[in-house]
């Protein structure tokens, strides 16, 4: 399977078990590069996560993937289409939810459902059976005669779902489809997603939120535009670059402000009654090196612990990236 | 094909219910052309009556004052103000308090005798020579219609301020007026007033309509589906064909028994111009639509596009009367076309395969902007 990916990656022609295969691309906005050198794969059947924050190129990785932007340069295979030059024959295998809500306010739940199915060509007998089988999948069945525009964040992430794979898509896009949720809703949206993707869907995800980004099969950490790490989350924590010690003190403000000037720190952050410290993984020991600091107190506590998903954001990221 | 059918379908049933739940542009569907109906009928008006004017009376004789009643009674001119000196005069036609002022000299009545259109026969040489006219108009000549009609007293009949009967004056050419015999501005203004007001209407809607999808965010969700750029232009104008049949009956339907506007064409004839012109307008707000950012840009280019549709397609004043290139720029807006031949069809009762060009040009400007703007529409956010 190893194999067969990396084979994938050099070149972009078709290859059944990835959904997606990007190679070198590029997109320019004028000066500004919003996405660089990309390459991805993606198989099928899994839920790939872009984690990354706000400017990162998320978004405009995912319009590149849908063909509704074209790439400065580099190859796509989407589902066995080239893209640009094949988008319209992808667009039937494609589901897409986007970052805002973009279906149409003024129409009610069922109307907007009828209206895109029709807009995929289901018959009328298809469409009314997915239609009753999607409002009570994503428990609309009681929102169905109300306006689109007058329901909660949740409501309309469930519609704008239940919209976007009206079609039965193999491929599914979605734009941080959370960023206006609840956490009891994220989690119930999350369950949905795992439904798809066990009935054969291949689903990719963007998002900012670590926890979300967890639950991925695979994840990619994008800073401006750039693919910094790639790998499964337990992957990406166990090769993480840094090491994660904890301190308990009582001034942990003034110790941040002082072991942020060590050259072995890559960052510092403050979780309740603990300090987060991120050490250089080159550094033996880096207890020992922390507890030679004289902000440090002998009775203070330091303990080296299992890193988050967080940690390998902020050591691939940002300043941590950076050193 | 089918499926295609379908989205169109889908587009134009989502386009009416968005309509009707949008109640301020459903009430404007109506309240544009009822409102501006009434308002152009009874404001548009080149006949002009009772211009406010001022007189100075340096005579103070009955006959002065009567020669004031005699061209009061023309009702063209109203004596509002009367003045002791020409200078005083001059000031008030500056202060817009009068449109001209009549100055009747003190010798207005040796002045009338010798007038030739007095009529007492052909005065001697020596007083033919010496006639000169009876009293002078000073006019405000800025406004060129104010200015004509009181140009047109310069020849009024004056046998009647003598008692003497009217010159009967043999004219050189005999003119029938045909189609508009009243010579009433209404009859001339309502047909046209059907292209302004859908002029304005459907290139309004629909160069909106595709706009105020991309900045909602419906159209990135719309362009990854397979509906195509002609599908979606297509189930977009579709809805507002119906609309434009509205406005023209209310129109139509109003001038005709509010303001007697004869309506001598089939109604078959009717529809085919109506509907050539409906296609056209709502193609040229297509067209707005793939070119504008946002609905205040649309909002500007349709106004760009109203304003020449009222000066010079001959809804005002005749197409003839503008210097050349004036006209090139007419010939190129659908609105000129149309009022040709709803002016023909609702006025004159000519079939519209008689007036050819202007119908195969509505034609052919439907289909090469339906073209433009389905080719300018991007399936993509490049």
């Amino acid at each position: 399977m190893i194999l067969s990916t990396r084979a994938a990656a050099n070149n972009t022609t078709y290859s059944p078990e990835l959904a997606i295969n990007a190679k070198s691309l590029c997109r320019n906005f004028g000066q500004l590069a919003a996405i660089s050198n990309l390459d991805l794969t993606v198989e099928k059947q899994t839920i790939y996560g872009f984690l990354g924050p706000n400017g990162s190129g998320k978004t405009t990785a995912i319009r590149l993937l849908t063909g509704l932007l074209k790439p400065t340069s580099g190859q796509i295979n989407v589902l066995g289409c080239h893209l640009p030059q094949e988008a319209n024959k992808l667009r039937l295998q494609i589901g897409y939810m986007t970052q805002k809500f973009s279906l149409y306010d003024d129409l009610t739940v069922k109307e907007n459902l009828q209206f895109i199915s029709k807009i995929y060509g289901l018959t009328a007998n298809e469409q009314k059976s997915r239609l009753s089988e999607l409002l009570s999948t994503h428990q609309l069945t009681q929102q169905s005669q109300q306006l689109a525009g007058s329901m909660s964040g949740g409501q309309k992430q469930r519609l704008a779902l239940a919209a976007a794979v009206i079609h039965k898509p193999k491929l599914l896009f979605l734009d941080e489809p959370t960023s206006a949720v609840d956490p009891q809703n994220r989690r119930e949206f999350w369950e949905q997603l795992f439904d798809l993707c066990d009935q054969g869907t291949t689903i990719l995800v963007s998002t900012h939120y670590m926890d979300e980004a967890e639950r991925c099969h695979k994840l990619a950490i994008l800073e401006n535009g750039v693919k910094r790490a790639d790998d499964t989350p337990q992957a990406l924590m166990n090769n993480m670059s840094a090491q994660v010690v904890e301190i308990a003190a009582n001034d942990l403000r003034y110790i941040k402000d002082k072991l942020i000037q060590l050259p072995q720190v890559i960052s510092a952050a403050q979780l309740g009654t603990h300090l987060r410290v991120l050490v250089n993984k080159a550094e033996r020991n880096p207890v020992g090196l922390l507890q030679r600091q004289s902000c440090i107190k002998p009775t203070d506590q330091l303990a080296i612990v299992r890193p988050s998903l967080e940690d390998v954001f902020v050591s691939c990221t940002g300043q941590g990236g950076a050193r | 094909m089918k499926t295609s059918l379908l989205r169109i379908q889908a587009i134009v049933t989502k386009e009416l219910l968005q309509l009707s739940r949008d109640r301020m542009t459903f009430a404007m569907v109506i309240m544009i052309p009822f409102v501006q109906l009434l308002l152009f009928a009874f404001a548009i008006n080149t006949n002009v009556r009772n211009i406010p004017v001022g007189v100075v009376d340096h005579s103070q004789t009955s006959l002065s004052r009567i020669l004031q009643q005699t061209v009061s009674a023309t009702g063209i001119i109203t004596f509002t103000h009367s003045y002791h000196s020409v200078k005083a005069a001059q000031k008030a036609i500056d202060s817009n308090e009068v449109r001209a002022v009549l100055i009747i000299p003190q010798d207005v009545s040796q002045r009338l005798v010798r007038h030739p259109s007095v009529g007492f026969g052909l005065p001697p040489s020596s007083k033919q020579e010496t006639s000169r006219p009876i009293a002078q108009w000073l006019v405000d000549g800025s406004d060129t219609v104010i200015a004509g009609s009181i140009k047109s007293l310069r020849n009024m009949p004056l046998a009647e301020l003598l008692d003497k009967p009217a010159n009967r004056n043999t004219p050189t050419f005999e003119v029938t007026l045909l189609y508009n015999p009243e010579q009433r501005s209404v009859v001339n203004i309502v047909p046209g007033l059907v292209a302004v007001i859908l002029t304005m209407t459907m290139i309004m809607f629909t160069s909106a309509a595709i706009v105020r999808e991309q900045e909602r965010g419906n159209m990135e969700m719309l362009i990854t589906t397979p509906l195509a750029p002609i599908e979606l232009m297509i189930g977009k104008i579709f809805p507002y064909i119906f609309i434009g049949a509205i406005q023209v009956t209310i129109i139509l339907g109003l001038g005709y028994w509010l303001f007697n506007v004869p309506f001598n064409g089939g109604l078959t004839q009717l529809a085919i111009a109506t509907l050539l012109f409906i296609c056209a307008s709502l193609v040229l707000g297509l067209v707005i639509s793939t070119i504008a950012k946002n609905q205040l840009q649309s909002m500007q280019m349709t106004i760009f596009i109203l304003l020449p549709s009222i000066l010079l397609s001959g809804f005002m004043f005749p197409y003839e009367g503008m210097p050349l290139p004036a006209q090139y720029i007419a010939e190129a807006l659908p609105a000129t076309h149309f009022i040709r031949l709803i002016r023909g069809v609702v006025l004159r009762d000519v079939d519209v395969i008689e007036m050819n060009f202007d119908m195969f040009w509505l034609i052919g400007f439907t289909c090469f902007g339906l073209l433009v703007a389905a080719l300018r529409f991007k399936k993509t956010l490049d």
